[in-house]
């Protein structure tokens, strides 16, 4: 257990490392001048070396990429060049919008694919299951920013329940902010569980065929009972690969979303950052981005260990 | 009235007609072997009989339970039946258990199923009551145990302890030792026999092989086609086979071919030489796998190489086709160094136990067989490789017409013969055959061995036979390795070893080997002693 869990953090670590010099190669030494680029083609050529000296750019590239690297672990990212606030502090206010808005998101996708998915496999070829998977199928196929204006129409506009639009900051309280989320996370959640339930619905179709069901159902459970003491955890094992990367996908990609109502969040900070060829803060960005992803994914593999016994085992395998 | 009583049963998928008029009963503390082939329906008898049954099915006649019609019942009232009067026990103890509970929570919920009200402690008990008279001591095997540290016996002991935990009355029991070693699966069977005896329950036994269930029914019922053959008392049954079908049966059961007690000296195709392979295991510990094994196959030789699962014949096996390094030792191939060149590999082949599993699904049968042409530098043009493939199938018993087929439209029995094409194709001087009969019915069994006997003198051709059980190898090698922990424990010329064992482990292998002339079991003092764990 301990060694697996070492194992996992130390591939995370190299994972991470390699991540931050193809960020760097790519951003800061392949050819092309950054400075010249972020000044962009009105800049004058004495603008662009005071930016070239700002940004360290006349040091090498080794010790360019340490100091950028040990300014990142001890906190300091830097200034953004447009914003001119440190890029920390950028980053930590959109996070705070992103991150809850992620996760509210996946709660919604979970809590409507796993029972979707579940009913449709217990009731495998009937009006239901056909109904629902043709929903799902639906809901893959409908671009989200579509059904998020849809619902914009319905729920702000004609219903009044929502504001369209904008975020009223944590400050405002825990209750508004949810409310102010409510409709972009449905909108974020519901391509995603079209996803998931259909992975769900396999997935127990799969698990109900197994050996151990049957002997389930010797003991005298019914199939019902049967599922939910014996499939479910099974089950979720494939589900939680899912999950996992939704979760990286919406973290970045709700770039649209965010557009749309005007939630400061990460994805739009990125896309604002290369319209405004702040390179310093997409460089960070990216690199936050990245962390994420990993660490999630470790997380993941945590889970795992949890659902699974046979993961527990010390050794190969 | 008997406990069992299936009156008439006709069972149909899907407008199929899987069982036709099935009529058989079972008394209290009697056990009732169904024997027959795959898709026989005796697996199917039994389903019907606890009713978990694929969607689709229709039945008709009766199946009368303790007095009570359960065929009448609806599944809810079946779920009932199922918790307190029925266990089961099925065939394959590695998938049976759910992987993520522990043991014993899954023996403590059959428990709690069947009866409701007993508090936590006593459910405990019961359960540590029911592993411990299965033969997994709660010491040993705590109830926190999760399945996969056991092994398939082990499991299988699992299973059945799930079922005697709710004390049914009548216990079914669907090829329960097929998927085992052949010593565990001695030991399964003795304990259900036991456990019949001091609960007084019924067994309802269901096999493919007539000499696993010979020593332990008390009354013999074999099937073919959905329909019972022919059913009687094991006491005579054998004196009296009326039907065709239970004859060839038990013919397969104790099957014979000549034997040689004089092997001839040959050179040499395959020689092992101080062979030795380890696994790490950690950091480290090792696990010895292959422990210093030599030996000498001749050309035309027949060699078996009999262990338990563990004994490290799988590793040796795929040692030798270059499929994994060792550490010391040699191999020599028609003289000659083997590290898994590839001009080497044209003198041995290899057929594998699955049927199903060893062909890719999606290639039609001629290119399936000319395979191993990839692996010449030189292979022949497309015509004289298709005219290569069809002698081949014709040798096998197949025909030039399967060459456009592909592998699911063949029967186990079948595909095996394409597996054995497959490996004749390239002229091999030896050919290994790695438990190659071990997923067929004994009837398919029989002829695959015959078909390979019949190979060995057209072509000239070695085999090494490995394989966890001592009869199907008694038949068809001249010598025969015994293996236990890496190391080969007794070798012999096959005839003297199995009159005249010397090593323990093979006198304890050839005990364990069912045999339907000698009944062993039917010795109820014997019986009593007889359990040992697994």
């Amino acid at each position: 257990m301990a060694h697996y869990i070492l194992k996992r953090l130390l591939s995370l670590v190299i994972t991470l490392l390699v991540a931050t010099i193809i960020i760097f190669l790519i951003i800061e030494v392949v050819p092309g001048d950054p400075a010249a680029y972020m000044m962009g083609l009105s800049g004058s050529s004495e603008a662009a070396d005071a930016l070239r000296i700002e940004l360290g750019l006349d040091k090498g590239a080794l010790e360019r990429y340490f100091s950028w690297v040990g300014g990142m672990l001890s906190g300091d990212f830097g200034i953004s060049y447009t914003y001119r606030v440190p890029v920390s502090q950028l980053i930590g206010e959109r996070t705070l919008v992103s991150v809850p808005l992620t996760v509210y998101a996946l709660i919604l996708s979970t809590l409507i694919a796993v029972p979707v998915g579940v009913i449709s496999a217990s009731r495998r070829g009937s009006i239901v299951d056909t109904s629902l998977m043709g929903m799902a199928q639906v809901g893959v196929a409908i671009p989200n920013f579509w059904f998020a204006i849809l619902m914009v129409l319905v729920f702000s506009t004609s219903l009044g329940w929502f504001s369209a639009v904008g975020f009223p900051g944590w400050d405002a309280g825990f209750w508004p902010c949810i409310k102010a989320l409510t409709i972009p996370a449905v909108s974020l959640a519901l391509p995603q569980a079209a996803i998931l339930a259909r992975v769900m619905r396999s997935s127990v179709l799969e698990v109900m065929q197994e050996d151990y069901i049957r002997t389930a159902r010797a003991k005298g459970l019914s199939r019902r009972q049967a599922l939910i003491r014996h499939g479910l955890r099974n089950a979720m094992i494939p589900v939680l690969t899912i999950l996992g990367l939704q979760f990286s996908f919406l973290l970045a990609g709700g770039i649209i979303i965010e557009s749309i109502f005007s939630l400061p969040g990460l994805g739009r900070l990125v896309f604002q950052s290369i319209a405004q060829r702040d390179l310093i803060v997409v460089k960070s960005i990216v690199t936050l981005l990245v962390l994420a992803v990993v660490l999630i994914t470790f997380l993941v593999d945590l889970i795992y260990v949890l659902v699974d016994p046979r993961l527990r085992e010390e050794g190969r395998g | 009235m008997s406990l069992l009583e299936i009156q008439d049963l006709s069972l149909s998928i899907h407008g199929t007609t899987i069982l036709e008029k099935v009529n058989l009963s079972i008394e209290k503390g009697q056990v009732v072997a169904i024997v027959g082939e795959s898709g026989s329906g005796k697996s199917m008898t039994s389903s019907a009989v606890i009713r978990l049954l694929p969607e689709g099915t229709v039945t008709s006649g009766a199946i009368w339970l303790n007095d009570e019609n359960i065929s009448e019942k609806s599944e809810k009232e079946m779920c009932a039946v199922r918790a307190n009067e029925i266990g089961m026990v099925f065939q394959e103890p590695m998938t049976a258990l759910n992987p993520v509970e522990t043991i014993g929570a899954q023996v403590m919920e059959a428990i709690r199923i069947s009866e409701p009200g007993l508090g936590r402690a006593e459910v405990r008990e019961r359960a540590e009551l029911a592993l411990h008279r299965v033969g997994l001591d709660n010491q040993r095997f705590p109830l926190n145990t999760y399945p996969h540290k056991l092994s398939g016996g082990q499991r299988q002991r699992v299973v059945i302890a799930i079922a005697i935990s709710q004390n049914p009355a009548l216990l079914i029991a669907d090829e329960p030792t097929t998927a085992l070693d052949v010593t565990a699966q001695a030991k399964i069977m003795t304990l259900l026999k036991k456990l019949v005896d001091q609960d007084k329950m019924g067994l309802l036994l269901i096999s493919h092989d007539l000499a696993v269930v010979a020593d332990i029914a008390d009354h013999i019922v074999i099937m073919k086609d959905g329909q019972v053959v022919e059913q009687g008392p094991r006491e005579g049954f054998f004196e009296n086979m009326k039907h065709e079908y239970t004859k060839m049966l038990f013919a397969a059961a104790h099957h014979k071919l000549q034997q040689k007690f004089v092997v001839e000296e040959t050179d040499p195709v395959l020689e092992i030489r101080g062979l030795s392979k380890d696994y790490k295991i950690g950091r480290k510990e090792k696990l010895q796998a292959v422990n210093d094994v030599s030996f000498t196959i001749g050309r035309g030789e027949n060699i078996g190489l009999v262990g338990e699962s563990g004994c490290g014949k799988s590793t040796l096996t795929r040692c030798i086709l270059g499929l994994e390094d060792f550490q010391k030792g040699e191999i020599l191939i028609a003289g000659q160094k083997f590290n898994g060149e590839r001009r080497l590999r044209r003198h041995i082949n290899v057929v594998f136990q699955d049927p199903y599993g060893s062909f890719n699904p999606r290639h039609k049968v001629g290119r399936l067989v000319a395979e191993p042409y990839y692996a010449l530098d030189d292979p022949p043009n497309e015509d004289e490789k298709k005219q290569k493939v069809v002698e081949m199938l014709e040798h096998v018993g197949l025909s030039a017409s399967d060459i456009d087929k592909y592998p699911h439209e063949f029967s186990g029995g079948q595909r095996q013969r394409i597996a054995i094409a497959r490996a004749l194709i390239t002229e091999p001087d030896i050919i290994l055959l790695d438990e190659a009969t071990s997923a067929l019915d004994v009837l398919i069994r029989d002829q695959i061995l015959e078909l390979l006997a019949r190979l060995t003198s057209v072509f000239g051709i070695s085999y090494l036979f490995v394989s966890h059980d001592l009869t199907t190898v008694k038949n068809i090698t001249d010598r025969v390795l015994v293996m236990k922990d890496g190391v080969i424990v007794e070798e012999g010329i096959t005839a003297e070893v199995y009159q005249n064992p010397r090593h323990p482990y093979t006198k304890a292998l050839l005990e364990a080997s069912p045999d339907i002339t000698k009944s062993k079991i039917n010795n109820k003092e014997q019986l009593n002693d007889n359990i040992f764990q697994h």
